[in-house]
């Protein structure tokens, strides 16, 4: 900062001052800009001083440069900013940051951001958000204050500023009361701030879903490249008062790898392998698992394929069986099969055994929907694709990538032996869900 | 006020028109255009109007009309518009009783304050007010905004909010004072110095809470600053846990650095380690102690940072798994480095942009250690759905990943990667094949003819990604692979790609001495197009040409003096340039002077191959998990990472001197007055009150003693006690006790049940020592029996002063406890106990129904000690002699193997048992190659001793191995093995050898007891013999059970033991309390299994008579 002998106005005065906001390092996140798909800022919000939107236009920059919106990369440096983004639901969320920072603070923040707003209005939309933009803003409010997170646990956000709901409007607009609590949220000073005091329910309950993916590389004849299961277990838990739960499996050693709400209480697990806990209220990610690829993994579809161009000809064939493999004798259901076919193809004209399919010209995308599988009727797709004239054979064959769902069944062989709720005096409902679903799973052909 | 969603519609009927205003401006500023802001001026006269209707609004009296008014501001402002000049009307209502309107008028004021700052302040006052309210929201909330308003005339009064702030009482108005430090930094530097001291006073804030911003504010303000770390240094290590999650990260990161200045470097014990492993390890270990004049301990602060680090791989915060990561790549011994490898990959499960980040991280990892991902490779296998910047990052990660074992995995993996329709990876992948080639000599043929095959592709980047790097392939052997070179150019005229054609040329040109039929013909097609050829190809025409005519003279000086001609006239200059200098440099005239001469070795100077290497060479330069680091340039406010000064820092520094605060009198009262700010911060409902009351029973307890504590706080109920007694279920019972008895005490046992642990032990120690009438409770049946009869004593106290006198003093640390104090006590209880005889205090309060005793004990973890770091591994008291039989002479052929606990701490890894084997070969020839078998059966890790080569007849040695038993006595199970057989040998290891023994004085122990009470409570009665009732019998006896340390003790028939398990870590706490003739054996430990085989043991090595 230059001396001036000079008096100099205190505005001047300020706006050097400001200049040195700029030089000092001010940490974590700036402002935030909400950009939609067709690249629109619809939604900015700032916790220092305001940052022109113009600094998205780097942003815009990279955006073009991608081929598919996923390509936009992460972060992108500007001369004196760096933008940090996530993309989620087709809104991209822009992070303006000064100076260093860990990158994955800003982005597991933002995510948790979305996080918050999809538990607030059910979806996370342009429209929603520009509906509620009064809520969205006083959330971001709480959630950052000067650019460090202040308050992200929803419990705690959920009785600092109310969801609407549309009872809650009619009653509010009838007592005159408000949306915002007067009141600091007890769990922002309490060792257990994710779970909100003075909870009630008439109907006490606890259920808990198992669910597992699976992510695997099927090769061309088969064989299983890579296959690893990745679990969770997904609570709603709606108990009175201060429950404390703890809950144990029959075969935990199975989990390799775990990471945990913070409600669970580390130490007990290491040391027996349970679960211990307060749970939060409502919906929450008790814990999420890794079952390594080190370990066999049950595969319960298998795919039989037949695709082929020949050289010179303008047609291909095209077909695809579906079976249950390893399935433990539960039905596979659900069944969704989708393939990006090459370049080339210009139609594909199939005839599906049951369910129906799709094939869309522009992005050659090719999906089939195959609900259940009967194991006694194959579901198959069989017919030909039709090329482009005088073009060359795709070189390679497309990668089929496979959905479904198996009830009742968690593939690892997971089981959860007991629940057990101490420090209240009812009986719960307690309930377990067990469910397999496929997460990346990708057949080479 | 009028709801949400009913304004939210009104808002959207006027928005309607607004927004369609709105999308012509944002269409207009689309992409790269800077006119944004010229477009909302030119609105502005359109908003001009509905701004006097908001002004008419806010200016009315109705609150529902204000508050829908300042909603639709707030649209304003979220869509970036402009709405300052309803400033006058807007801060008029920042004194609104409604909080929502409030609420947003911040949001307006923080928005606007700084373009009008003399209408700002006018809203000052009233801040000012709202930073004495007594509700702690609106006072955090107030100094939250004032703060934030970046007015410069107001740093004085922020400066004075934020120091009062700092010493508030509610810790969420503390933790915003943290946030308002870096908010005054940034905006007037000039009052670092003041600040500085407020991050000071707040570092030594012991809530959860602050901590996080604090050290935030620190990292900001003064990062250098790190002589403020040292005494909060163990604080901050113990508080971790508990840190909310974003808190952790930043902690993470400036303990990190920290770190880096403070400790030695733990990585130069790895060196010697291998070296050492060369030579046999039986004798290594005196060795070592030659050899190097200082053995590298670890630095037991260093050591806190890693465990206590350690469990926050399991974060579900990616961004705290990775901090953790880092930490553990920057501080910790190489040999640990690989449990953080499990965790890195597991975030790749999470969204695209965390990937991202943590392939990256990986990427840079992956090059200095490979061994850590290897086992993982097939988590980086690409996926057809990945995004590119992923698939690169994946494929750069498995060309780090390759070696000589798995290149054939690989390989193939990368065969699926060329077909790609992505064609940018399918040509990042040759590249990667490329790489793989070079790296591994003995794949290099096979990448070689894979790359010449691809040459035959239809798509053009493919084949001219494969020619450029079969170039550089070429280059470092190019004799062996003329064939290589003549497909190349029989391919040349289908290859298209000019990069492709002219790395083809070059090829020719640079070793046409291996080609010489085909180079000069090669050439000549190349006059016949020259014209037609890009320029990248022209100039390696006119290359090939002279290094041609160098050569083969012969035959092509024609087609080079043609070429040279054709360059000549072409249009561009850099052709021209070159065709000039070729051309004086190779054809020989009499101004060319010297330099024709050494045309040759210009031209065809051998060229040295490219060396190709990952991009993330020296990305380890930066700060693993940094943004810098993902940018690979440095970003502003990034601080570098020191290297490990040579010799450590004074380690005195952290020392934190168990200091007693003034105002508390001795440091049983510090202890209660801690437990009690955390269980009413756990139940409190409303913050003030409890606030008030904690001052206040902190003092209460600084004045009383034990057991009228138990009275002030027996508010509680049945519940606590129903669950203590459910989950004691695992603890030993010795329930002996009558039936009328224990109706006699139901009453009496049920408060006292229902006391604090701590509490509770420190009675203990009371009760222990007062004999026979006490003992018969003691044995009441539910699990601690000694509190109850240590609380029992209490209550006779008053009649039997004398002793009690005694015994109180016995139980204060500090012995100095002046006797007036002591009588003041008594009197209370008497009363206090009175009170409790005559009128039952009235069971339930719901809110403690909670507290099972778990839950007390987690609380209790919360609480920083000053004196946790007292908690330090010792030496072992005895060690026995005794030796176990491992392999007898008769099975194992000769060979007989004999083991014993050495009960020192591993060398080999901190949570192995130490072991000492001695092997002796009672055979009459020599045994040879003795080692243990690489697999073992159950699971256990194991390591082995080095094997030994050569044992002669009637020979023993004696060598020292490592078993982790991983906490339980299960037989670890493993094969030893002469060079002719195997025999199978198990050790089962006692109890008492999976502990190590610690020091900690009797507060602490008292206060660790404390925490482990309940169901982590394991305790019996046994009736001594005579000979064991002596204080060294009852010493050797349990150490010699197990390896744990005794803990010296101010009463006279109490003895204390500590220890840790092995591999955990848990303490083990044991005392026995003699009553003649019985004793009292109780274990706290968290390990119940472990605490009740104990018991078990101490019970028969105690009753037993022999010695």
């Amino acid at each position: 900062m230059p001396n001036h002998p000079v008096p100099v106005p205190s505005s001047v005065l300020a706006a050097l001052k400001n200049k040195t906001i700029h030089l000092s390092a001010a940490k974590m996140i700036h402002s935030l800009f909400l950009v939609n798909a067709s690249g629109d800022i619809f939604l900015e919000k700032h916790w220092k001083s305001v940052v022109s939107r113009s600094v998205c236009d780097y942003f815009f920059e990279a955006l073009e440069r991608a081929t598919e919106p996923e390509n936009v990369p992460p972060v992108i440096p500007t001369p004196h900013h760096y933008l940090i983004n996530v993309l989620r639901h087709r809104i991209y969320f822009v992070a303006v940051i000064q100076s260093e920072v860990p990158p994955l603070f800003v982005i597991e923040f933002l995510h948790r951001v979305v996080d918050t707003f999809q538990d607030y209005f059910g979806v996370c939309t342009e429209a929603a958000i520009k509906d509620n933009v009064v809520v969205v803003y006083e959330l971001l409010e709480e959630m950052l204050d000067n650019g460090f997170p202040l308050a992200t646990e929803s419990n705690i956000l959920k009785e600092l500023i109310k969801p609407p709901t549309i009872l809650r409007t009619v009653v509010n607009t009838i007592t005159g009361s408000t949306n915002v609590g007067e009141q600091l949220p007890t769990g922002q000073l309490s060792v257990v701030p994710w779970r909100r005091t003075g909870v009630k329910y008439t109907n006490n309950e606890a259920y808990f879903d198992v669910i597992e993916e699976i992510d695997a590389i099927i090769d061309k004849s088969g064989s299983t490249i890579t296959a690893e299961i990745q679990g969770v277990i997904d609570a709603c838990v709606k108990l009175t008062g201060m429950p404390d739960l703890t809950l144990s499996f029959m075969n935990p050693r199975l989990l390799d790898d775990v990471s945990f709400h913070p409600c669970v209480r580390f130490k007990r697990w290491e040391a027996e392998r349970i679960l211990s806990f307060i749970p939060p209220d409502g919906n929450f990610r008790l814990l999420s698992y890794h079952v390594s690829s080190q370990n066999l993994v049950a595969i319960p579809v298998y795919v039989k394929h037949n695709i082929s161009f020949r050289e010179g000809s303008s047609q291909g064939r095209f077909e695809l069986t579906l079976g249950p493999k390893q399935t433990m004798g539960k039905a596979v259901e659900s069944v969704l099969v989708s393939s990006q076919l090459p370049r080339g193809v210009l139609n594909a004209n199939l005839n599906p055994s049951q369910g129906t399919y799709t094939f869309d010209p522009v992005t050659k995308l090719l999906s089939w929907d195959v609900g259940k599988i009967n194991p006694q009727k194959l579901p198959s797709l069989k017919g030909s694709m039709s090329l482009q004239a005088g073009a060359s054979k795709p070189d390679e064959n497309p990668t089929i990538n496979i959905q479904f769902k198996i009830q009742q069944l968690a593939i690892s062989g997971l089981k959860v032996n007991r629940l057990d709720m101490y420090g209240e005096k009812y009986k719960p409902f307690k309930g377990i869900k067990y469910m397999t679903k496929a997460g990346k799973f990708q057949v080479r052909t | 006020m009028l709801g949400m969603s009913a304004n939210s519609v009104s808002y959207n009927e006027q928005g309607s028109v607004e927004s369609g205003v709105d999308a012509a401006q944002e269409n207009s500023s689309i992409p790269g255009s800077f006119s944004s802001g010229g477009a909302a001026f030119s609105l502005f006269s359109a908003d001009c109007k509905k701004n006097e209707d908001l002004k008419e609004m806010l200016e009315s009296n109705k609150e529902s009309l204000k508050l829908e008014a300042m909603k639709r501001i707030v649209g304003l402002i979220a869509k970036g518009k402009n709405a300052s000049e309803l400033f006058p009307a807007v801060v008029k209502n920042v004194a609104s009783k409604n909080i929502e309107l409030k609420k947003l008028v911040y949001v307006y004021l923080v928005r606007y304050a700084e373009e009008q700052q003399d209408l700002a302040l006018l809203s000052i006052s009233t801040f000012q007010r709202a930073l004495k309210d007594p509700n702690q929201l609106i006072r955090a909330s107030a100094l939250r905004v004032l703060s934030s308003i970046r007015v410069p005339i107001i740093v004085p009064i922020m400066m004075l909010a934020i120091k009062e702030a700092a010493t508030d009482l509610s810790p969420y108005v503390r933790k915003t004072a943290a946030h308002a430090i870096q908010k005054l930094y940034s905006l007037d530097p000039d009052q670092k110095e003041h600040l500085i001291e407020v991050i000071e006073k707040l570092l030594k804030d012991k809530s959860t809470l602050v901590a996080g911003s604090v050290v935030m504010a620190f990292e900001e303000v003064c990062p250098d600053r790190i002589d403020l770390i040292h005494k909060n240094y163990r604080k901050l290590c113990n508080l971790l846990v508990d840190v909310e999650e974003w808190g952790q990260v930043v902690i993470i990161h400036m303990l990190t650095r920290y770190a880096r200045t403070q400790f030695v470097s733990p990585w130069r014990e790895d060196a010697m380690f291998d070296e050492n492993n060369e030579k046999a390890f039986y004798d290594s270990e005196e060795e070592r102690k030659v050899e190097q004049t200082k053995p590298y301990i670890m630095d037991p602060d260093h050591r806190l940072l890693l465990r206590n680090t350690k469990p926050l791989l399991q974060s579900r915060n990616t961004a705290v798994v990775m901090a953790v990561s880092q930490l553990y790549w920057h501080l910790a011994p190489k040999h640990e480095l690989s449990i953080i490898t499990k965790s890195l990959v597991r975030l790749l499960r999470s969204h695209r942009e965390v990937q991202y980040v943590v392939l990256q991280n990986i990427a840079t990892m992956s090059i200095q250690r490979k061994g850590m991902f290897e086992p993982f490779m097939k988590s980086f296998y690409v996926r057809s759905t990945d995004a590119t910047h992923i698939k690169t990052l994946k494929l750069e990660i498995l060309t780090n990943l390759a070696n000589e074992a798995n290149i054939s995995t690989i390989l193939r993996e990368f065969q699926t990667y060329v077909k790609s329709q992505d064609k940018a990876f399918a040509a990042a992948t040759i590249q990667a094949i490329g790489r793989c080639a070079t790296n591994i000599s003995e794949v290099t043929d096979t990448c070689l003819n894979g790359l010449v095959l691809l040459l035959s592709n239809r798509d053009e980047t493919v084949v001219a990604e494969s020619v450029v790097v079969i170039k550089k392939l070429l280059q470092t052997q190019p004799s062996q692979h003329s064939d290589i070179i003549k497909h190349m150019a029989k391919l040349f005229d289908n290859i298209t790609v000019p990069m492709a054609r002219a790395s083809i040329l070059w090829l020719m040109g640079e070793y046409c001495e291996h080609v010489p039929k085909i180079a000069p013909d090669v050439l000549r097609k190349m006059a016949k197009t020259f014209t037609n050829e890009e320029d990248i190809v022209k100039l390696q025409i006119v290359n090939l040409a002279a290094k041609l005519y160098l050569t083969n003279s012969k035959q092509t000086k024609l087609l080079t003096q043609y070429i040279l001609n054709l360059g000549k006239y072409d249009q561009n200059y850099d052709i021209r340039d070159r065709t000039r200098f070729i051309r004086q440099l190779i054809v020989p005239n009499e101004k060319s002077g010297a330099l024709s001469k050494y045309a040759r070795r210009i031209l065809m100077a051998p060229k040295p191959a490219p060396v190709l290497q990952s991009a993330f060479k020296d990305r380890d330069r930066f700060q693993l998990g940094t943004l810098s680091h993902t940018l690979n340039s440095q970003a502003s406010g990034y601080l570098e990472l020191s290297d490990w000064p040579a010799v450590a820092p004074d380690q005195s520094v952290r020392n934190v001197e168990v200091v007693e605060p003034v105002k508390e009198a001795g440091a049983p009262a510090l202890r209660k007055s801690k437990t009690a700010k955390s269980n009413e911060k756990f139940y409190s409902d409303s913050e003030e009150e409890e606030e008030e009351e904690e001052e206040g029973s902190s003092s209460e307890g600084s004045s009383s003693s034990s057991s009228e504590e138990s009275v002030s706080e027996s508010e509680s109920e049945e519940n606590s006690d129903d669950s203590n007694k459910s989950s004691s279920s695992q603890s030993e019972k010795s329930s002996s006790e009558s039936d009328s008895e224990k109706k006699k005490k139901t009453l009496k046992n049920k408060k006292l049940q229902q006391q604090k642990p701590d509490s509770k032990d420190r009675k203990q120690k009371n009760g222990n020592a007062v004999k026979v009438e006490s003992r018969s409770e003691s044995e009441s049946g539910s699990e601690s029996s000694s509190s109850e009869s240590s609380s029992e004593s209490g209550s006779e106290l008053d009649s039997d002063s004398d002793s009690g006198t005694d015994q109180k003093k016995n139980t204060k640390p500090k012995p100095v406890q002046s006797k007036p104090f002591i009588k003041q006590v008594e009197k209370k209880e008497v009363s206090l106990l009175d009170l409790d005889d005559f009128s039952p205090v009235p069971v339930t309060t719901p809110k403690s129904s909670i507290l099972s005793p778990n839950l007390l004990s987690d609380l209790q973890g919360l609480l920083i000690s000053p004196t946790t770091s007292a908690l330090q591994a010792s030496s072992p008291v005895f060690v026995p002699e005794t030796s176990h039989e491992l392999l007898h002479r008769m099975t194992g052929k000769g060979l007989s193997a004999q083991y014993r606990f050495t009960r020192q701490p591993c060398i080999y890894g901190n949570s192995m048992v130490s072991l000492q084997l001695t092997l002796s070969n009672s055979s009459d020839q020599a045994l040879e190659n003795i080692h243990i078998s690489e697999k073992s059966s159950t699971g256990q890790n194991i390591h082995r001793f080095n094997a030994i080569e050569r044992l002669e007849p009637q020979a023993s040695v004696t060598v020292s191995m490592g078993v982790d038993f991983n906490d339980s006595t299960q037989a670890a199970n493993f094969q030893l093995c002469t060079k002719e057989d195997e025999f199978s040998v198990s050790i089962q290891p006692a109890v008492g050898e999976l502990l190590l023994p610690i020091t900690m004085s009797e507060a602490d122990f008292t206060k660790e007891q404390g925490k482990l009470m309940g169901m982590n409570e394991s305790s019996a009665t046994i009736t001594m013999t005579p000979e064991n009732v002596s204080s060294q019998s009852v010493n050797r006896k349990v150490v010699s059970v197990a390896n744990i340390g005794v803990i010296p003790s101010s009463q006279e028939n109490i003895y204390r033991f500590a220890g840790k398990t092995v591999s955990s870590g848990s303490l083990v706490l044991v005392s026995v309390a003699l009553k003649d003739p019985d004793a009292v054996i109780t274990i706290n430990t968290e390990k119940t299994v472990i605490g009740s085989m104990l018991l078990r043991q101490f019970k028969t090595a105690l009753t037993n008579s022999c010695p």
